[in-house]
């Protein structure tokens, strides 16, 4: 049993701040990095406190960007991104558990077959397939489109086999239940399964949201035209700018912009999804 | 509102089992038919069957006249009482009862005159807002009641629906049901493994073992004419006292004596008699036409109102049942009585022998 003893929450206090610390302290060191000129970036050391040109570099970053990475703005990177991000979450959870309903819920011939063919394509990721998925990508044109960027990704082996182990738990009363008060296979489908599953599916969002704006790979291959870069391309781009010297403040700022939006996602949906995992409580 | 008529029906399943092996049932229009049985002797395959959740591999189910075989559940106008209720964990109390209306495309304001009175007869009224989780087990049961009551369906089905609750509310639970029943007169069949539940529910008792019916009667009327050993030891608690008699050279004096008694016509080859038909005799007078035991006590459970004294008994082990106190201690030595026409013979096969009924 843990003890309640003034010493013990002592050390447990100082060893769990340590680890924010350890994990804050680089997120808040580019802040301050942001908010400084480049001069003062440049000219080791870095203070430890926040400089004086937040709003000078941010609004640069945000509305003076033309120019400066090919003239895409922050904003149009980070939309970008957010399409992308939001496309391959939705896109993946829609795929995955349709194809997990019907593998659950429905006998058809070769069920298990289509089981298994999507269970071994968890062993081929992204990077193993990716030069018939880039093929395939430019004779369909897509290169350069946000379906590009979106659609090779969207199948899931691993949403889907989440599912599956979900809807394995519904007992089969249920499911007759629903029969029996008439419910066909759509029916049972939204009116059942899908308000029972939106914990599983805010959970995934969260995690397929962060795995879609942290692309990297795919969207480097896929987006040619300056206008199409994700954010993370853009900063890879802003760092290695072959004929300028890189602008290190706005690096950190737009840095601090990318980070943005994942942690609004995180907060909000946790709170949804602890939500219902207290409700789900039996 | 319906019969129900089940001719001939068997169940395969893929692998080869055979499940229920023809059962022919015809329960007239309003009345309560209980389906009870050891586990795995197929009766909640039968229900299910009714209910249109199984296919039938062979045989026809007719409800209200009308054969359902190709018919799928929602069309066959039953409703369903589960085990574990199956209440729809996200949904409130009276969604719950009224997704089988919404479903039929049943009217905004006919389903919510039909949810609220069925929640009065049930006293649900106050819960409607709740969900299922906020429940207690008797409450959950009573909402799975709602939502089979709700859409005045021709056929009831209930499958074990009290075996989840304690016994106090079971006991309770029971009356409930019963009576509701009674009061909405709608022909239901009641799966169950207690038999005490079958016998107090059942208008019809449909006694089934390893896929076969075994006997089919009034509950009363299958308790004093039970049709074979197998009904008689599963009807009854503590179940009827089975003595295996052999016949023959080898057969003791106390067997002779027995088969004596029995009915001519056959040839007996098991003794029934249920614990509260006995008597106990502490002298030695011999009663004739009657059967007479000794018998040694082994162990005394009194009850309260009742007392049963475990005995071993010409190599059997026997239960009796005396009313109020008893003095008897493990190690007495008893005589034990029973009058003819209180004792069961059964033949070779288990099946019934009865002087009134020609053997077979």
């Amino acid at each position: 049993m843990i003890g309640q003893s003034p010493l013990r929450i002592l050390i447990a206090h100082a060893a769990l701040i340590l680890g924010i610390l350890i994990v804050a302290f680089p997120i808040y060191y580019t802040f301050v990095a942001s908010t400084q000129t480049l001069q003062t970036i440049l000219k080791p050391p870095l203070p430890l406190l926040p400089g004086d040109q937040f709003w000078n570099n941010y609004s640069e970053a945000l509305f003076g960007g033309v120019g400066r990475i090919g003239g895409v703005s922050v904003g149009r990177l980070l939309l970008n991104t957010t399409v992308m991000a939001l496309g391959v979450a939705v896109g993946k959870i829609f795929i995955s558990i349709l194809s997990a309903y019907a593998i659950v819920f429905f006998r058809f011939p070769l069920r298990m077959t289509f089981f298994w063919l999507i269970f071994i394509t968890l062993m081929l990721p992204v990077e193993v397939r990716i030069l018939p998925t880039y093929k395939v990508m430019v004779d369909l044109g897509m290169i350069d489109t946000y379906a590009g960027l979106i659609v090779p990704l969207i199948a899931s082996a691993t949403a889907t086999l989440l599912f599956r182990q979900f809807f394995m738990t519904i007992p089969g009363e249920l499911v007759e239940a629903a029969r029996v008060d008439g419910a066909g296979p759509w029916r049972f489908f939204f009116d059942i399964l899908l308000p029972l599953s939106r914990t599983n599916i805010a959970a995934l969002f969260v995690i397929l949201f962060i795995y879609g704006w942290t692309q990297y790979l795919w969207p480097l291959l896929v987006t040619n035209s300056n206008d199409m870069n994700t954010i993370v391309i853009a900063l890879k781009k802003m760092v290695s700018f072959a004929d300028a010297d890189t602008q290190w403040h706005l690096v950190m700022v737009t840095a601090m912009l990318a980070i943005v939006p994942p942690i609004l996602v995180v907060v909000l949906m946790q709170r949804w999804f602890v939500r219902g995992l207290v409700e789900s409580e039996k | 509102m319906a019969t129900v008529d089940l001719n001939d029906v068997r169940k395969v399943y893929a692998g080869g089992v055979e499940a229920v092996k023809g059962v022919s049932i015809a329960i007239p229009d309003k009345q309560l038919c209980v389906l009870v049985g050891p586990s795995g002797c197929g009766k909640s395959t039968l229900l299910r069957m009714i209910a249109g959740l199984e296919t039938i591999s062979s045989g026809t189910i007719a409800i209200d006249g009308k054969i359902v075989n190709a018919i799928g559940p929602t069309e066959r106008d039953i409703a369903m009482v589960f085990q574990n209720y199956a209440l729809y964990p996200h949904m409130k109390v009276y969604d719950n009862m009224a997704y089988g209306l919404r479903n039929r495309g049943t009217p905004k304001a006919e389903i919510d005159s039909r949810v609220r009175s069925t929640a009065k007869v049930l006293e649900l009224s106050g819960l409607l807002d709740r969900r299922p989780r906020e429940l207690s087990g008797g409450q959950r049961q009573r909402v799975a009641m709602g939502r089979a009551i709700v859409r005045n369906p021709k056929v009831f089905l209930f499958d074990e629906p009290l075996s989840n609750l304690d016994a106090k509310l079971r006991g309770q639970m029971r009356v409930e049901i019963k009576s509701l029943q009674r009061r909405l007169g709608v022909t239901s069949v009641y799966v169950t493994h207690d038999q005490l539940e079958a016998m107090t529910l059942a208008d019809m008792l449909v006694v089934m073992n390893a896929g076969l019916v075994e006997q089919t009667g009034a509950p009363l009327d299958i308790y004093e004419k039970p049709a074979s050993t197998f009904v008689a030891s599963f009807i009854g608690a503590p179940p009827m006292n089975l003595l295996s008699l052999s016949t023959g050279s080898s057969a003791t004096e106390l067997e002779r004596k027995l088969l004596g008694l029995a009915p001519p016509g056959g040839r007996a080859a098991t003794l029934g008699f249920r614990p509260e038909d006995a008597e106990l005799v502490a002298d030695a007078e011999d009663r004739s036409g009657a059967l007479m035991l000794p018998a040694t006590v082994e162990a005394v459970e009194p009850v309260g109102a009742e007392s049963f004294l475990h005995c071993s008994a010409a190599g059997n082990r026997i239960v009796i049942r005396v009313g109020g106190r008893t003095t008897a201690k493990p190690g007495d030595k008893l005589r034990i009585t029973a009058t003819a026409e209180k004792l069961h013979w059964f033949d070779q096969g288990g099946r019934r022998l009865d002087s009134a009924s020609p053997s077979f």
